[in-house]
């Protein structure tokens, strides 16, 4: 009786994955990040600056708690202010991680396998902060379970024909959907750090996490068609959860809202600002942690490339909004459109245009995509942009509408920028601890991929 | 050395997948019933190996998404028409695909929901004690071994030939999992 001669397998090297890593290399370096390695003066800076954000934002909720919501800027006209645009803005980043963890996986693209999980990751914190916002807008934050159906002594339900419950309904289901499908995928990786834990707590932790993963065969089999459905049913979720945000304001009556096109043109603005994040987020990442063997220029390259494409569509957003004001021939429709390119809030309008449609053409140039530095600003200033974009569509419409009696003008306060710069400071703080206490790659998927591109012609021939 | 009665079973080690599913063919061909293959990351032609049936995970998904969505709408219809009709402009009560929306989030709530629990629960998870945890060489297979159990429990289960027959298959190390 013969068996096939026992041959290690080694990655053999291509632009997703370096050459010579085994199922144990891959394995040792992911998982060394967090239970061998320490913290590093990069992190430690990253981690006291957000815990001082966090600080800042524990101290803004607080007084708004106590006073309520007159402590922002909003006032009527501009009765939506810094909250619904940081909600807007922050449920649009997480998309790219849903958009990488389903569709690809969808697709088979083998550029998704070492990015998705920090992607999931921040997916889930920024859903975090995204939903933390309309729940302060509430004026009466203690009782934002108002919002749910349920069996209550005043016998009321919610407005179930309005896009705000819409929008309860989406982004819960989203951030429980989101929660399960990272932590599903987490299960296997979980049950390798137990076993590799050295110290007593550690072991028991993950143990208790990894439910008492063994890898049997038959538990592959369920997951894997279990973790194909998840990705197949969050692929249309990511495309609903933004649409309803979209129709939050297409359903309104006002200038500038009261569009068809807010749906996919707000989907694919998400998954322009979530591309940029993940580029922030996967370059100080790759390089605090020399994980440039795992995450390669051609998973920047891509997301680059993803970034450009999903910025034209909102370019031509832009385009088909301006246009449509002026085919209508609606005196306010265009009156709109001539108060954002020229009335009191014109920089952030040009900022925008700036930031969103003149910025990404540069990822035109292989050089520019290539180029770890340039990319990692550009994603910054494309970020910087759909913050303003949100600011823009949102202030503008609200400050001059239909009456010119009831115009007026929107000024943040410093607990704005607060609770702002703090809610940017939490999710920061939630990645750090997540790239200290889980693997930030997941190994089950890099070893599978050592796998496939073991795999050559010399090797068949074994 | 433990009697065949005291041991869970026989572990067989493999340092990479192509002869690790060979020995598994080859040991459901020799006869064994009740054994399993486990591995650090699914491995190509495993399932087919050990003839595995397919799994009833995509049934689950389906029943709870068609609960989740049917209670999402009926939810919706009972709340506007009877228990809580607003009459806005006489526009209808039954206003259909303005409940869309909910019901769709719910039919992915339920499915995704059912299907991950339901997957958790077919597998028998979470199970936080288990023999192959007694065996130390177990360690490596969430790392990067492949290891081949056959249980003590099989009918055809003898503790000195299962062994020399797992060796004949080319394993690296054949340990006995205390019960």
């Amino acid at each position: 009786m013969t068996t096939p001669a026992t041959e290690i397998d080694v990655s053999r090297g291509s632009d997703v994955l370096a050459a010579g890593y085994d199922y144990a290399a891959v394995t040792e370096k992911i998982s060394s990040v967090v239970l061998l390695r320490k913290s590093g003066r990069a992190w430690r800076f990253g981690f006291t600056v957000s815990v001082l954000l966090v600080m800042i934002l524990t101290c803004a909720v607080s007084y708004l708690f106590l006073r309520g919501v007159g402590i922002w800027g909003i006032d009527i006209p501009v009765a939506w202010g810094f909250a619904i645009v940081n909600f807007v803005w922050w449920i649009g980043i997480g998309h790219a991680g849903t958009f990488i963890s389903a569709m690809l996986f969808l697709m088979f693209q083998d550029w998704r396998t070492s990015i998705n999980r920090f992607a999931e990751a921040m997916t889930l914190f920024a859903v975090a902060c995204a939903g933390m916002f309309p729940l302060l807008h509430l004026g009466r934050p203690w009782e934002f379970f108002w919002l749910l159906p349920y069996p209550n002594t005043m016998w009321l339900w919610p407005q179930f024909r309005s896009p705000l419950v819409w929008d309860v309904f989406a982004v819960s289901t989203y951030g429980i959907i989101s929660l399960v499908f990272w932590f599903v995928g987490l299960i296997p990786d979980l049950a390798t750090l137990r076993d590799r834990a050295q110290s007593y707590p550690a072991r028991v932790a993950y143990g208790i996490l990894a439910l008492g993963w063994r890898g049997s065969a038959r538990h592959w089999n369920r997951y894997r068609t279990a973790y194909l459905l998840l990705a197949g049913l969050a692929a249309p979720l990511v495309v609903s959860v933004h649409s309803v945000v979209g129709m939050d304001f297409a359903a309104a009556q006002l200038p500038g809202w009261h569009s068809t096109i807010f749906p996919p043109y707000f989907v694919a603005g998400a998954i322009f600002s979530g591309f940029a994040m993940v580029l922030t987020l996967a370059i100080p990442l790759r390089w605090a942690y020399g994980l440039q063997d795992f995450i390669t220029i051609r998973h920047l390259e891509n997301c680059a490339k993803l970034m450009l494409v999903t910025g034209l569509i909102v370019a031509y957003g832009y385009g088909a909004e301006a246009f449509y004001g002026w085919l209508s021939g609606n005196e306010f429709d265009m009156y709109m459109n001539v108060n954002r390119a020229l009335g009191r809030y014109r920089i952030e309008y040009w900022m925008l245009i700036f930031c969103n449609v003149l910025t990404p053409q540069l990822l035109w140039f292989r050089a520019v995509r290539r180029n770890v530095g340039l990319l990692l600003l550009i994603s910054l200033v494309i970020q910087v942009g759909m913050w303003t974009e949100r600011f823009v569509i949102i202030i503008t419409s609200l400050q001059r509408d239909f009456l010119p009696s009831s115009w007026g003008m929107y000024y943040p306060t410093r607990w704005d920028w607060a609770t702002l710069f703090g809610s940017v400071g939490l999710f920061v703080f939630c990645f750090l601890l997540f790239v200290r206490f889980l693997p930030a790659i997941s190994m089950a998927e890099m070893r599978e991929l050592v796998h496939e591109q073991s795999r050559g012609p010399g090797k068949e021939a074994a | 050395m433990s009697a065949s009665g005291q041991i869970y079973g026989l572990l067989a080690e493999f340092d990479a997948p192509a002869p690790f599913v060979h020995a598994t063919e080859q040991t459901r061909e020799a006869g064994y019933t009740r054994i399993d293959a486990l591995s650090p990351f699914p491995v190509p032609g495993l399932d087919e190996a050990l003839r595995l049936p397919p799994n009833r995970v995509p049934l689950i998904f389906l029943l709870g998404g068609i609960f989740g969505g049917l209670s999402g709408f009926f939810m919706q219809v009972y709340s506007c028409t009877y228990s809580y009709p607003i009459n806005v402009g006489g526009r209808p009560l039954y206003s259909w695909p303005a409940f869309i929306p909910i019901t769709f989030e719910l039919t992915i709530l339920g499915a995704g929901l059912a299907g991950a629990f339901g997957m958790l629960a077919l597998n028998r998870l979470p199970m936080p004690y288990h023999s192959l945890f007694n065996c130390p060489r177990f360690d490596l297979a969430s790392q990067d071994r492949f290891f081949l159990l056959i249980e003590s429990a099989d009918a055809r289960f003898e503790l000195q030939q299962t062994r020399e027959f797992l060796q004949s298959l080319g394993a690296l190390s054949i340990s006995e999992v205390p019960k």
